[in-house]
């Protein structure tokens, strides 16, 4: 069995549009009891049956911490993706059943900080939303700034402000409003750690300021859902089960051998917890590494692969697993 | 370096120059060599936004080493407890990006350590290099007094007056090695006092 990936048989309690791109999803337990307690910045892997195919996709818990009768996730709509978001837009009404996983989180709280500084991006908000029903259940000090393209599509701000007030400030982008990020992060106080969710170009902006600026590593944490992406189909040999699978285009290797019969293990499905991590033992081409968890070196020797988002281009390759 | 035994024993590393505009030396003795010697690595322009704490002791050598790196700030202090309320003041007026640097003996390290993460900075993030004596600050287990610059294996707790041995075992937030009493089945036991930490 899949490491971290125990299940939960739960039912659509309800499905409620946000606004024209993001719809939220209510979880209960089958047998009405209560869910696992999780932690703010936790995701499930949520299972879809698309007919023949299982799809699995993570999502950031956003119901509070304090309330485990439900888990509510959000799903902003991805017309050119590669169907997830688009199945549970479309599939997904109250009162079906699903599988999800017991919740992980990859993306916690440090609650030995003395300030929580939050950066939103878009979607990225999602985590938040349970971070901050946490932390000011507890009292804690944080702060919100939340970039969203225009107001209609800032899920959540609206609830956000209403709740925390000032502690939430919003950046318009078709009003051009921008985070000045190098004022906020030079005068946050000793003892803040930093936060950040949202696009990929967004992360890597804010974790580079705060590096240039002397912020020390410990104290910025990130999280980045890289979907797969898609590629060329390719064949792939796994040493252990003897198999020989083909990856299809839209689908991620770790897919491809899950289809095949193949368990491997996995957390995050976006090429960040290191969960998936496979030896190459022998290949003739070249890898498209997409994961932010092997190391450059590691990319390099070609001696590893993260299968979640990870594709090959050429004449052969053999995995262990 | 001492070698690492057990968990909570510290591991010093080699003071490297950090990214970042606001730096904060704290050192005492030959500690300022550790300093001295990361200069060296240093872009230029790093001690312009350098703050250095420096406690001689009683040779008073190496100022005017630290001089010559034309820190913003220069502060010679006569011991660690008077520097102490500068140093707190510094961190609760100080911006995430200031970098720490510690370098010296381990009481000072421990302490200066200590202060850091009440300020709420993070171990990891700090810098530390051991240099001179291995003198330990010691915490009695028993009447919990704190003992200075202890050198010898076992040592006498300067408050309670028992023999105890000197534990590898560290605790962060006293920033005081764990001492135990040596012959408490028998205080007519007296094992010979060696210099164990010079
Ligand atoms: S499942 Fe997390 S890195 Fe692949």
């Amino acid at each position: 069995m899949s490491t971290g990936t125990t299940k939960l048989d739960v039912v659509v309690s309800d499905v409620v549009p946000v606004n024209h791109l993001v719809t939220r999803f209510h979880f209960r337990r089958r047998d009405g009891g209560l869910l696992p307690t999780f932690s703010g910045g936790a995701h499930v892997v949520v299972e879809m049956r698309d007919s023949d195919r299982t799809r699995l996709n993570p999502y950031s818990l956003m119901g509070s911490p304090l309330d485990t009768r439900e888990y509510t996730i959000s799903v902003r709509r991805d017309d050119v993706g590669r169907g997830g978001s688009l199945f549970m837009h479309r599939q997904v009404k109250p009162g079906l059943e699903m599988v999800i996983s017991y919740p992980v989180n990859l993306f916690s709280l440090d609650l030995r900080a003395k300030k929580h500084l939050m950066l939103a991006g878009g979607i990225g908000i999602t985590p938040f939303m349970a971070q901050t029903s946490q932390l000011a259940g507890a009292g804690g000090n944080f702060e919100l700034h939340y970039t969203c393209r225009t107001a209609s599509l800032g899920t959540y701000a609206d609830v956000l402000r209403q709740r925390y007030g000032n502690r939430v400030r919003l950046y318009h982008d078709d009003r051009e409003e921008r985070i000045d990020l190098d004022r906020l992060l030079s005068s946050q106080p000793l003892g803040t750690h930093l936060y950040v969710c949202g696009p990929a170009g967004m992360i890597n902006w804010v974790r580079d300021r705060a590096a240039a600026l002397g912020w020390p590593s410990e104290t910025v944490h990130f999280e980045h859902f890289a979907a797969p992406q898609p590629g060329a189909p390719f064949d792939v040999t796994l040493a252990l089960s003897g198999k020989t699978i083909r990856v299809g285009e839209q689908q991620s290797l770790l897919e491809a051998m899950e289809a095949a019969g193949v368990d491997p293990p996995y957390l995050c499905r976006g090429g960040v917890c290191g969960q998936c991590e496979t030896n190459v033992i022998s290949s003739d081409g070249k890898f498209i590494h997409n994961d932010h968890w092997l190391s450059e070196e590691d990319h390099r020797s070609g001696c590893k692969i993260m299968p979640c988002v990870s594709r090959f281009e050429g004449k052969s390759l053999v995995l262990e697993r | 370096m001492a070698a690492k035994t057990i968990i909570s024993r510290p591991i010093y590393g080699t003071l490297s120059p950090q990214p970042g505009k606001h730096h904060l030396f704290i050192a005492d003795a030959e500690g300022a060599l550790a300093i001295t010697d990361m200069a060296g690595k240093a872009p230029p322009g790093f001690f312009d936004g350098a703050e250095i704490d420096f406690i001689p002791g009683s040779e008073g050598k190496h100022i005017a080493a630290l001089e010559a790196l034309k820190p913003a700030q220069l502060h010679i202090a006569p011991s660690f407890a008077s520097l102490l309320p500068r140093l707190k003041q510094t961190l609760a007026n100080a911006h995430m990006g200031l970098r720490l640097y510690l370098a010296g003996t381990e009481g000072l390290i421990g302490q200066a350590m200590q202060a850091a993460l009440e300020a709420g900075m993070d171990h990891t993030s700090i810098q530390t290099e051991h240099r001179g004596s291995l003198a330990r600050r010691m915490q009695c287990v028993h009447c919990k007094g704190i003992t200075e610059n202890v050198t010898t294996q076992p040592a006498l707790c300067s408050h309670c007056g028992l023999l105890l041995l000197v534990r590898d075992h560290y605790s962060r937030r006293l920033a005081a090695f764990q001492g135990v009493c040596i012959n408490a089945e028998d205080r007519s036991e007296i094992p010979p006092m060696e210099e164990a930490f010079p």
